[in-house]
């Protein structure tokens, strides 16, 4: 079972107390009545599919229930950073080479 | 083995789910008559009443039955100078009490977290199984579960097996 590091309790807690929400930093559009077709299209379907580093938005709903943001490597499933919603994404590398290990062979 | 610990549920019990925003706390924990934990999963007691912090701007608040209308009277009295949102849940839950030296253990059977790093005096919301409930560890030996009334059973058959199971040395 992977565990989580939750910004909000401070502690590292089974996976099993979470939920996954979703790719993070999507900007939301302040008017969507002046989107076109195509940018309403992309932004409620089109997201990234990373192999490798991904920002991506968790809640804690068995917990203390809020939503943050976390960094997770999608081919070791290792969660490279967690931080409060509102704050800027760490830089993927911060923790060495070692996060894309996998993805060389 | 001998085995020597109980699982019994609990009398019924006034319970209030709070929530506010930082700034007024200060106001809350007058309204109370005593402070507001400020971490996630501290507690805070004053005879019958105590209050166990959940989330960033959640706590929970237990006390008796008959003392539900004087706590919600004097935190209506101090809502227009700090708003809150304060709900009577006594009956969502139901309480059950684990004691006895086996009690860590049998939570085990069920609870995915770490059990040995949660304090005495110290509660979470957690899961059980597949079901949620506010995990507190009142002393080293005696936890208490508060369950959704309609989960009660699913939690208690899971218990009472773990318990026989335990009882068998198995």
């Amino acid at each position: 079972m992977l565990l989580i590091h939750c910004p909000y309790c401070k502690e590292k807690l089974p996976e099993l107390e979470f939920e996954y929400a979703g790719q993070a930093h999507i900007a939301r559009p302040d008017n969507p009545a002046e989107q076109t077709d195509a940018e309403w299209r992309d932004y409620l379907f089109i997201r990234s599919n990373v192999r490798g580093d991904h920002a991506e938005q968790w809640r804690h709903s068995h917990g203390c229930g809020r939503y943050f943001n976390a960094l997770r490597n999608t081919v070791s499933d290792k969660f490279i950073a967690t931080y409060e919603i509102g704050q800027a994404c760490p830089t993927s590398h911060a923790e060495g080479e070692e996060n894309n290990e996998q993805l060389e062979s | 083995m001998a085995f020597n610990s109980t699982v019994e549920t609990l009398p019924q019990m006034g319970r209030f789910s709070l929530r506010c925003k930082r700034e007024n706390t200060v106001a809350m924990s007058k309204a109370l008559g005593f402070e507001l934990p400020s971490s996630i999963s501290e507690t805070a007691q004053s005879g019958n009443r105590s209050v166990l912090k959940l989330g960033p701007d959640e706590w929970m608040l237990t006390c008796l039955m008959e003392e539900r209308s004087a706590i919600e009277r004097s935190f209506a009295a101090i809502y227009p100078d700090a708003v809150h949102s304060l709900t009577d849940i006594s009956s969502r839950e139901v309480s059950i009490r684990i004691s006895g030296p086996e009690a860590e253990e049998l939570l085990t059977t069920s609870c995915p977290r770490d059990l040995a790093v949660l304090k005495s005096g110290r509660g979470v919301r957690t899961i059980f199984d597949s079901v949620q409930v506010i995990l507190t560890r009142e002393d080293n030996n005696q936890f208490r579960l508060d369950v959704w009334r309609s989960f009660v059973p699913h939690v208690m058959g899971l218990l009472t097996v773990a318990v026989a199971e335990f009882e068998c040395g198995l």
